[in-house]
């Protein structure tokens, strides 16, 4: 892109100090996201990090609303809040996790994994902001992701793939059922 | 909206779930940041779709598909955290150290310990 166009697009997308209703709710919400997945990540208590995961991936859920993606709003909130965490919970029932605090949920790696984590997001954000300072998004117009919107291109440009993901999620059924069954006496894997 | 605003969310919660599998002990909880690590590509992956409007709305589908295989992932791998903890009593994934290679010198004291 040359100069003068990037001067023409910098000149008419709106700036940071003025934002829009859209973006004030959109950091709202993106702020209790983070917030709750860093509670999720740092919590002593095993099972309040599931229950902040679950704030998080609500959170991740209006945005996608704010996006205008409803289609995939509704879905995260099916697959993830429903029966992502319940099996999350449900596998911490099974190993029998403790209840309370326990004092030994993060490793001893704990800061080296801070300050990976900490270099990559600085690094990605740098990059990011740097890339996407003047881009801007248009919401106004169709509704990109509305249920009829998702169907159709689902069932008209992307049925392969569609179909061979139920292939996959039938393997991943079937082995999650060889993998958790009791072996019978006698045999050993 | 700006792109710069999901984007950038969309890098901390990737940092943040990173964090989390390079921290956690219990192997659930490492399963718990790696979804949200996926949650963050699943959100850049619609801000690109609702930015570029692109025909196919390839970003909306593609979230699709990675929302159906993060569920597969999860229940393979519940399965088999479940069959570690059952077979060794533990899902802490730093005791898991089979297939480590001992420190120099301490090869006597493991065997002995053995």
């Amino acid at each position: 892109m040359n100069l003068a166009a990037q001067a023409a697009q910098t000149a008419q997308s709106p700036g940071f100090l003025s934002p829009s209703g859209v973006e004030v709710a959109f950091l709202l919400v993106g702020l209790v996201t983070l917030g709750a997945a860093v509670v999720s990540v740092t919590t002593k208590q095993l099972v309040h990090a599931a229950l902040w995961l679950v704030v998080a991936l609500g959170g991740l859920a209006v945005e996608y609303l704010l996006l205008t993606a409803e289609f995939i709003a509704w879905v995260q909130v099916l697959i993830y809040v429903g029966s992502v965490v319940v099996l999350l919970l449900f596998g911490l029932m099974l190993t029998k996790a403790p209840i309370g605090r326990s004092p030994d949920a993060d490793s001893a790696n704990r800061p080296v994994a801070l300050a990976v984590a900490t270099a990559a997001a600085a690094a990605l954000v740098w990059v990011v902001a740097d890339a996407f300072r003047t881009t801007w998004i248009e919401l106004d117009g169709p509704a990109r992701g509305t249920t009829g919107v998702t169907g159709e291109i689902l069932f008209r440009h992307w049925v392969l793939p569609f179909e061979a993901l139920s292939v996959l999620l039938l393997a991943a059924l079937v082995g999650a059922i060889v993998l958790s069954r009791k072996k019978p006496e006698g045999e050993r894997d | 909206m700006h792109l710069a605003y999901p984007a950038v969310l969309a890098a901390l919660l990737f940092c943040v779930g990173l964090y989390g599998v390079l921290a956690r002990r219990n192997a659930i909880l490492v399963l718990m940041s790696l979804e949200l690590m996926l949650n963050a590509v699943n959100l850049n992956l619609v801000a690109f779709d609702v930015w570029l409007r692109d025909a196919l709305h390839a970003g909306q589908a593609l979230t699709l598909f990675t929302i159906a295989v993060a569920a597969a992932e999860i229940g393979i791998g519940l399965a088999i955290v479940l069959m570690v903890y059952r077979n060794r009593g533990t899902a802490d994934v730093d005791r898991l150290r089979d297939t480590a290679e001992a420190p120099r010198g301490t090869d006597e004291k493991a065997e002995a310990a053995a």
